[in-house]
Formats: C-alpha cells, sequence, structure tokens
C-alpha cells in the first residue's frame, strides 16, 4: 500500500475533502488559499463518492463513505484529520433485515442543522436516506421515503440509482429535500414522515412524457442559506431555478453552450449567484470544444459568464462529476473542482482566475470544502 | 469438529491480526461454518457477507481448495479439519 501523509490544520484553515475512485485525500491550506498541503491517499482503492465535514460541538470530524470492490462499503470517520479512523465492527448504515436491499455505495453524508447538532444524513446507492441522531453512532433507515409507491418504478442512471443531494431545510426543521438519479427531487415537510415528488417544469428528455411527476435524472440541487426559496438545479439537460422551495422549476440555462453538466454550487452569502460546469452531451460529457469552463451567474440564472482564466482553453476534455465541485464560506468565495483526469482546481476570487492545486490524482468524484 | 479459516490481508486486524482463525463447533454447511466464524470475529461478517446474507460478488470462499461458486454456494459441506479460504477476487481497475 502506497505511504500516506497526513496534515496538521491550524484554527482558521480552510479544508479540501478530496474523494477519488483510489481513495481520499485532505487538503489544507490557511484563508489566503495559495499553497496547499496534501495529506492521503485514505482506504487506496476504495472509491470515496462522499465525504463531509462536521464542525458543529466543538467537533473537528471528517466523514468518509469508502467502499472497496470487495468488502463493501463503509461509513467511517477520523477526529484527528486522517490519522485514525473508525472501523466499525458491524456497518454503520446498513439496509435493516426485510428491506430486501443491500448497501452498495455511499453517496453524500450531510450534518444537519446547526440547532440540531447531533443530526446527520447519509444518502446511498440503492437510493436511500439514513438518519442518524447520535451524531453518526447509529443510523436508521428513512422509512417513508423507502416505503414510497414510487419508489418501485425509480430506475437507475449511468452512476447507479443513487440518492445524491440532501438539503435539510436551513431553518424549517420539518423541511428537506432530496435528489435521486433517476427520480427527480422530493421533498418532505414533516421532517421525513412523508414525501412528495417536487419536479415540476423539470425535463426528462429521455422519456415518452417529457415532464412526468417523477422519473426526471435530477444530477445535483443547491439551496440559498439566507433565502431557502430560492434552489437552482443541474439536470441531465437542463438547468432551473426554483423561487418557491423547490415547487416550480424555471429553465435558467440563458447563454451557456451545453445545458448539461453535473456539479452546481451556490454562492453562501449570495443567492442570485451559482457556479456550473457544463458538458457536452449526451454521450460525449467532456468540456465543450476543448475548453475547462466555469460559468457563473450573479443574476440568479438570467446570464452566465465564463470564468476561464487559469484553466486550459485547448485540449482540456474533462470531465467534473455531480459532487466533484465546492465553495468555501470566506470572502471571496472559495471555488474548488476535480476531475476525471485527477485534476484539482482552485479559485480564492469567486471564480475570476484559478490555479492546478494538485494533478495527478485518481480520479476525482468528490469535492468538498470546509472551514476549521 | 473443528475447521480452520484462512483470513485475508486486509481483514486480518478484524480477526485480531491472525491469518488463520481455528473454530471448533459444528458445522455442516459453508453458512453454518460462517455462523460459527461471527462469533468468533464479528467485524469479518459485513465485510465479507451482503445485508442479503449474500458473499459479496467479488468475494471468494474455496472449501479445501473448492471455490464455493462451483458447489453448493453456502450449502457446500464442510468437513471435520476442513481449510476454508476467504480470499479477494481478481478484479479491480
Amino acid at each position: 500500500m502506497p505511504a500516506t501523509s497526513h496534515v496538521t490544520p491550524r484554527r482558521g484553515d480552510v479544508l479540501l475533502l478530496v474523494g477519488t475512485m483510489k481513495g481520499a485525500f485532505i487538503l489544507r491550506a490557511n484563508e489566503s488559499r495559495k499553497k496547499w498541503e496534501v495529506g492521503g491517499p485514505y482506504f487506496p482503492g476504495s472509491a470515496v463518492y462522499a465525504m463531509g465535514y462536521d464542525g458543529r460541538a466543538r467537533r473537528h470530524r471528517i466523514w468518509a463513505g469508502p467502499a472497496s470492490m470487495h468488502w463493501g462499503a463503509q461509513l467511517r470517520s477520523t477526529d484527528d484529520y486522517g490519522r485514525k479512523w473508525t472501523n466499525p465492527e458491524r456497518a454503520a448504515v446498513k439496509f435493516p433485515e426485510g428491506a430486501g436491499a443491500a448497501l452498495e455505495r455511499i453517496w453524500q453524508i450531510v450534518p444537519g442543522r446547526q440547532k440540531e447538532p447531533d443530526t446527520m444524513y447519509c444518502g446511498v446507492e440503492p437510493a436511500a436516506l439514513f438518519v442518524s441522531r447520535d451524531a453518526g453512532q447509529t443510523w436508521v433507515l428513512n422509512e417513508g421515503l423507502w416505503n414510497h409507491p414510487q419508489r418501485p418504478k425509480w430506475q437507475p442512471g449511468g452512476g447507479g440509482l443513487c440518492l445524491h443531494t440532501i438539503l435539510p431545510h436551513p431553518a424549517d426543521p420539518k423541511s428537506i429535500r432530496i435528489a435521486v438519479s433517476t427520480a427527480g427531487i422530493y421533498a418532505s415537510d414533516d421532517d421525513g414522515a412523508t414525501w412528495r415528488p417536487s419536479n415540476d417544469g423539470i425535463r426528462a428528455q429521455f422519456l415518452p412524457d417529457k415532464y412526468p411527476e417523477f422519473g426526471q435524472c435530477v444530477h445535483k440541487v443547491v439551496q440559498a442559506k439566507q433565502k431557502p426559496e430560492r434552489m437552482y438545479l443541474q439536470n441531465h439537460w437542463g438547468l432551473y431555478r426554483s423561487d418557491d422551495g423547490g415547487g416550480n422549476w424555471t429553465d435558467v440555462a440563458n447563454g451557456v453552450p451545453s445545458d448539461f453538466g453535473f456539479p452546481i454550487c451556490i454562492h453562501p452569502n449570495d443567492p442570485d449567484c451559482a457556479w456550473i460546469v457544463p458538458l457536452e452531451s449526451d454521450g460525449f460529457r467532456c468540456t465543450p470544444e476543448g475548453k475547462l469552463r466555469v460559468y457563473r451567474t450573479r443574476d440568479a440564472g438570467k446570464s452566465w459568464k465564463a470564468m476561464t482564466k487559469g484553466l486550459p482553453q485547448k485540449g482540456a476534455y474533462e470531465t467534473v462529476l455531480r459532487d466533484a465541485m465546492a465553495v468555501d464560506a470566506l470572502d471571496p468565495v472559495g471555488v474548488y473542482f476535480g476531475t476525471r483526469n485527477g485534476k484539482l482546481f482552485g479559485s480564492a476570487d469567486e471564480g475570476k482566475s484559478w490555479s492546478t492545486i494538485a494533478d495527478g490524482l485518481p480520479p476525482v468524484v468528490s469535492v468538498k470544502a470546509a472551514r476549521v | 469438529m473443528a475447521f480452520t479459516v484462512v483470513m485475508p490481508g486486509p481483514l486480518r486486524e478484524l480477526a485480531r491480526n491472525r491469518g488463520e482463525v481455528r473454530v471448533a463447533g459444528a458445522a455442516r454447511s459453508v453458512s453454518d461454518a460462517l455462523a460459527l466464524l461471527w462469533k468468533e470475529c464479528p467485524a469479518v461478517r459485513d465485510r465479507v457477507l451482503t445485508e442479503l446474507g449474500e458473499v459479496r460478488p467479488h468475494v471468494n470462499i474455496f472449501v479445501d481448495g473448492e471455490a464455493i461458486r462451483d458447489a453448493g454456494g453456502l450449502a457446500t459441506p464442510v468437513r471435520d479439519g476442513a481449510e476454508i479460504f476467504i480470499l479477494p477476487a481478481v478484479s479491480g481497475g
């Protein structure tokens, strides 16, 4: 196995949690975000589609969901930046007897609201939501979603039938949104007891009925913290905004080279600002014209501007997957993304200029940013 | 009766760093043998079997040199003194 290095973050540092097809990496930089130190690889050989940081209740806990091709997927955590990881005797996230399902992969690890510091959410494949009320020690399958009458009709996308997005409403403890490929968005306003599809206006180009109640291949959804009714959605064809918490969706693919893509990020303080990485669809799924371009809107999707300074604009056939882009909460906001070719790019000025943080990583499948 | 389970490298830490685990008890099949092994090494179970009780797709189990996939699966008989290997399949990318 490869030698593993570690980073030692200090208070105020920015962390990048990078999941790849061959393990996880933890990067740190001070708030200038100019120089990055790299720790890892952790779980070498395992695909790490999900990582998360829980800084609530004085924790400095990093979560990861490595999936070994041989030994299955496990939810693991570290409180010392990777020097020691939990390795539970019994899988922490697993389907209960009688569910008739086996865990394939962990796709999302999300801390709950600030006022609920012991609540955690986990999205998995086959598509299901698990919830912990004891800071991740024990997990329970959300039966309301699992028993939803539409679930048997959900279909796997290219990545599998995955629950990849979890959005607890920042203010309303009963409200939560999730997204599944390929099922679309589901909403609950009773803390997960019942769920309803929330896909009005979202196109399903690959179905005979282009606007079904459910079945859309939603790739990623984000929600504004300060204005939770504002959401953006990158679809499998289609780029959307909602101003009513996901009740209705309006196409905002205005001036982008392609409305296909995977990730979307929202500014932590400006609900009119978001970033995407358009890809040429559908068979190619690489950056159009060999140009690696991040597009940013500052007017809620009325227009999008290419942000290319420092990014390769020739022969750059890159793919950025749904969870491989993240923003931090500094001012100016840092934006980060990784590619299937193992490159990791960052911007410390909201996308105006970019630099290469790492090159030669295994294929990057997830990037999360946090501040210690 | 007793049998020996040879543990793969990645799971030895979960078997108290043992490469071989000697298990005593009556086991007529691989399923019985594994049930006894889980009592001795409970953390190994979820790494070898799925929640459905099936051997993970990329894990191979051999009884006295024969792959159980080519025999009777988890119902493959186990004799007194048998040697059971748990091994990762040749897979990856």
